[in-house]
């Protein structure tokens, strides 16, 4: 649920997460289409902006997202958090609408709005009655080069995003240890970097540095636009012709984000997370692995598979395992976060059972990988987690929002409708073999960073309670 | 912030997640009574190939033993874990191999479910749903096994800033009233609960007297009735459900404090409130929203954005059948705590003496009746807003009233029950670093 009032990096993991059901893929080959799955109008405008538009005619209302290749992976070393930053600045007004002016709007005609940040990009959305599609348009196109921002909006703004990151990290042991493991699995991308950014970096982010960020990357052809829900794609594209069709190309932008790669990993990290306040301990490991723009082809799709069975249920092979069958865990978990530019992160979690230790829990998880890597998968687990993982595209179709960020998400890192619209295809494809090379292949220690989240007992304040 | 805070505390309704409805669909629901006298409220939609049900039975965490905590959520987490013939394994199994989404959960005065299920799988679903009612297990491994689980969950929750303001806010406001109760119980209750225990509030609970069903997706009238049936007219006839007394949120002289050493400061708020049958609710309802309602509220202009104090901040009617309450949360850095409560109370204190403006109360009016559409465009979204509907006992043409409800607010109205409203002390819990002054 992002129903926080706006702008928040947890908010877009969520989408994240979710994403990564979806679009992860590997092959190229096209495929006869699916019939879960429609595919959306598509079609580019003169100034290089991508549109699409995905029909539901059911209840009168569109949602109007607009996303910009561009997040806290794309930032300049130093200014940690300035994505994010800026997300939170594009709400504080333009040349021709005045601060609030856009917000009061959305709110008079009973709209909704929110935005959010990634590591790979930053999006905004309006979620309308369809007769006000026109209107939102017209301020997102404007917003997207007539921001202006003064100190006296930007310095209260930046003390906000310090309380979000109290809110989502510092009050969070949790949160601060996947911080931890995220900067120690990256030795050289930018993805070990925090989206919301690190504190002492937000803490000196100026009106300056956001606005060059802004020049610099908002354009037309840097961005993609998604509108889902009660409307054809003619009239959006009258009217995007009238609003963002007004924008001028960025010929600086380059089309391809080349950021610093990781080396091989050579060596498995270790990290421990010790607070005062962890009750209960937890471990997680993350895996460097192919995103679904950097895996070859069907591996995205049985890494996703491989997600599933490791950890989804009660019926996950680790859950059975660890929880189940001996009695060493209290919950286990897994996913793969396939929506990615670059390589990304596959993870295996546990909560051990009071008296169990950390060595114990992690043999156990290495065993479970293990078996799979040399055994595969059996067949009725197989049919069981792919029968979930497509259904979710049909239950997708059932919210427009969902649709939105999910041809969003996609796009916006590269992928084509294609890839979007055979997804489904491409997980029924996942073989057995597959899914045992794909354990072999990633979910190799020396990939990985493992984290602990432990009490520490050395703390000096005490708590009471009172 | 507002939807997450309120499913973790657990509150029975508020006012942001319920009024809107899609009006397309909207003239379309239709109450479906089963052969067996099993009643629905459907909305029939074939766009997609999916139904979604959400239902619930009276019961609930007050329901729980006054010594043993914790009993009502435990149900609600087994129904699910093993049902008739079938262990926690295979009704899971069953259940995933068709990806049928089957849950429960509970809530201080509801066992709530949700089922959702491609068309094609629908016997399946119903099937299963039907075990899990009738017949649910509560299996000693499955219990050990969830029970660790809660344990952990009240493990962390114990030096979580918001959990532990939550509860002290329910203690303080409720005292020995059921509602204080805390809903996922206590480590000391948690223990002691037996299978026994579950077994016979399952029985006290799930019956056929309370129970409210929506249904929203492809499926007819005729099929759902006999569905309706074929789970739930084998339920028992009478629930035995314990009654709840009435209450008022208690408000203490002073402010709350709780210690705890965290870098954000949580701080909680709340006042008596006004219950959903009462003539001046919905006014209630609109001027919440000029205070609290989104980005262009007072407090969020006056809190977030003028001052920069906070991340969120928001406040919601919340209203029980045995009693309803106002109740605010944010969270700001410990040094700011003070700052931060001050310039909430000077708004609240404003709003009560002024009340709103002409163009405020237009302004929200007009938001409030024309997103009426907007939440409302999935199936599990309007299942569960018309499940709420049944539940407020507001009737079945309530989405074709509502705006005309929200058209008849008044400023004179306005101004009135501001100040009931807001015109009086709020208990104000702080967990944070540091000690605060105990001014109210």
């Amino acid at each position: 649920m992002t129903q926080s009032f706006r702008r928040s990096p947890k908010a877009s993991f969520a989408i994240f997460a979710f994403l990564s059901f979806f679009v992860a893929l590997g092959s190229t080959v096209a495929r006869a289409q699916s019939a879960e799955v429609q595919r959306p109008a598509s079609f580019t405008l003169a100034n290089g902006l991508q549109i699409v538009v995905i029909p539901d005619h059911r209840t009168p209302v569109v949602t109007h997202m607009i996303w910009y290749k561009v997040g806290s992976a794309d930032e300049t070393p130093g200014k940690s958090g300035l994505a994010h930053f800026l997300e939170h600045l594009m709400f504080k007004g333009t040349k021709r609408f005045p601060a609030g002016q856009f917000s009061q709007t959305v709110i008079r005609i009973g709209g909704q709005e929110n935005a959010f940040t990634s590591t790979d990009y930053t999006g905004y959305f309006q979620r309308v009655p369809r007769d006000k599609l026109a209107t939102v348009m017209e301020f997102e196109a404007d917003r997207m080069t007539g921001l202006t921002l003064k100190d006296e909006n930007v310095l209260p703004e930046r003390d906000v995003v310090l309380e979000e990151y109290n809110m989502r990290v510092a009050n969070n042991p949790d949160a601060k240890l996947s911080e931890q493991i995220m900067a120690a699995l990256y030795l050289n991308h930018p993805y070990g970097r925090p989206v919301i950014g690190w504190r002492h970096e937000i803490e000196q982010l100026n009106r300056e540095d956001a606005l060059e960020f802004y020049k610099r990357f908002y354009a037309p052809n840097n961005a993609t636009l998604v509108v889902a829900g009660d409307v054809e794609p003619e009239e959006v594209r009258k009217l995007a012709e009238k609003t963002y069709g007004q924008q001028v190309r960025q010929p600086s932008i380059p089309a391809k984000r080349i950021r610093p790669q990781e080396p091989t990993p050579i060596a498995p990290r270790t990290v421990t997370l010790a607070d005062p306040r962890v009750e209960q301990p937890s471990l997680r490991r993350y895996y460097l692995v192919p995103s679904a723009v950097t895996a070859a082809a069907g591996e995205a799709p049985a890494l996703e598979v491989l997600a599933q069975v490791l950890g989804a249920g009660s019926n996950s092979y680790l859950y059975r395992s660890l929880v189940v069958e001996r009695g060493l865990a209290i919950s286990t978990g897994a996913w793969y976060n396939g929506s990615a530019l670059d390589p990304t992160q596959f993870a295996v979690s546990a909560v051990p059972k009071p008296g169990i230790g950390f060595p114990e829990i992690e043999d156990a998880i290495e065993k479970v990988i293990a078996d799979v890597a040399q055994n595969g998968v059996r067949a009725e687990d197989l049919d069981r987690v792919k029968t979930q993982l497509i259904s979710e595209a049909t239950y997708a179709r059932d919210n427009q929002s969902t649709m939105a960020r999910w041809y969003g998400g996609a796009l916006t890192i590269g992928l084509t409708i294609d890839q979007i619209v055979s997804w489904p295809d491409r997980v029924r494809a996942v073989t057995g073999d597959q899914v045992r090379d794909a354990a072999r292949t990633w979910l190799e220690k020396n990939r990985s960073v493992t984290g602990y989240l432990i009490k520490d007992t050395t703390a000096k304040r005490e708590d009471k309670r009172s | 912030m507002r939807l997450a805070r309120v499913s973790y505390l657990g509150i029975a309704a508020v006012c942001g997640l319920l009024l809107s409805l899609a009006s397309a669909q909207a003239t379309n629901i239709q109450r479906v009574v089963s052969p067996g006298g099993i009643e629905a409220w459907l909305v029939q939609d074939t766009t997609v190939p999916i139904i979604a049900m959400e239902y619930a039975f009276a019961g609930g965490s007050t329901q729980d033993p006054p010594d043993k905590p914790g009993v009502a959520n435990l149900v609600a987490s087994l129904l699910d874990e093993g049902a008739g013939d079938l262990d926690a394994k295979a009704f899971r199994e069953r259940l995933e191999r068709r990806a049928i989404d089957l849950s429960f959960n509970d809530s201080r005065e509801h066992l709530r479910g949700s089922l959702r299920t491609l068309k094609e799988h629908r016997d399946e679903a119903f099937d299963l749903l039907r075990l899990a009612l009738a017949q649910p297990r509560f299996d000693a491994e499955a219990l050990e096994r969830i029970r660790a689980q809660v344990m952990a969950t009240l493990r962390r929750q114990s030096t979580s800033p918001n959990d532990i303001a939550s509860k002290r806010f329910f203690e303080v406001g409720f005292g020995t009233h059921p509602y204080a109760s805390p809903p996922s119980g206590t480590l000391d209750s948690v223990p002691k609960i037996s299978a026994d225990d579950l077994r016979d509030h399952a029985k006290r609970v799930i019956a056929r007297d309370t129970v409210k069903i929506s249904v929203v997706g492809d499926i007819d009238p005729a099929t759902l009735g006999a569905m309706l049936d074929r789970v739930f007219a084998g339920l028992p006839a009478k629930s035995d459900l314990k009654p709840i007394p009435p209450v008022e949120l208690h408000v203490p002289p002073s402010r709350v404090n709780v210690t705890l050493d965290v870098p954000q400061t949580v701080v909680l708020f709340g006042a008596p409130g006004i219950v959903r049958s009462d003539p001046d609710f919905m006014t209630a309802y609109v001027l919440n929203h000029i205070l609290a309602g989104g980005m262009t509220s007072r407090l969020y202009r006056e809190v977030r954005e003028k001052r920069g104090l906070v991340y969120s901040i928001s406040e919601s009617l919340v209203w029980f059948r045995q009693t309803a309450f106002v109740m605010g949360s944010t969270a700001t850095r410990a040094d700011r705590a003070n700052d931060t409560i001050d310039t909430i109370e000077k708004e609240i204190h404003r709003i009560a003496a002024e009340g709103p403006s002409q163009k405020e109360l237009d302004e929200a009016k007009s938001y409030l009746k024309g997103s009426q559409m907007l939440s409302l465009d999935t199936s599990s979204k309007i299942a569960g807003a018309l499940l709420q509907y049944q539940i407020d006992d507001l009737g079945i043409d309530y989405i074709d009233r509502r705006n005309g409800l929200i058209d008849a607010v008044t400023l004179d109205d306005a101004k009135r029950v501001a100040k009931r409203l807001w015109d009086q002390r709020f208990l104000t819990v702080a967990v944070g670093r540091v000690a605060q002054p105990t001014g109210n």
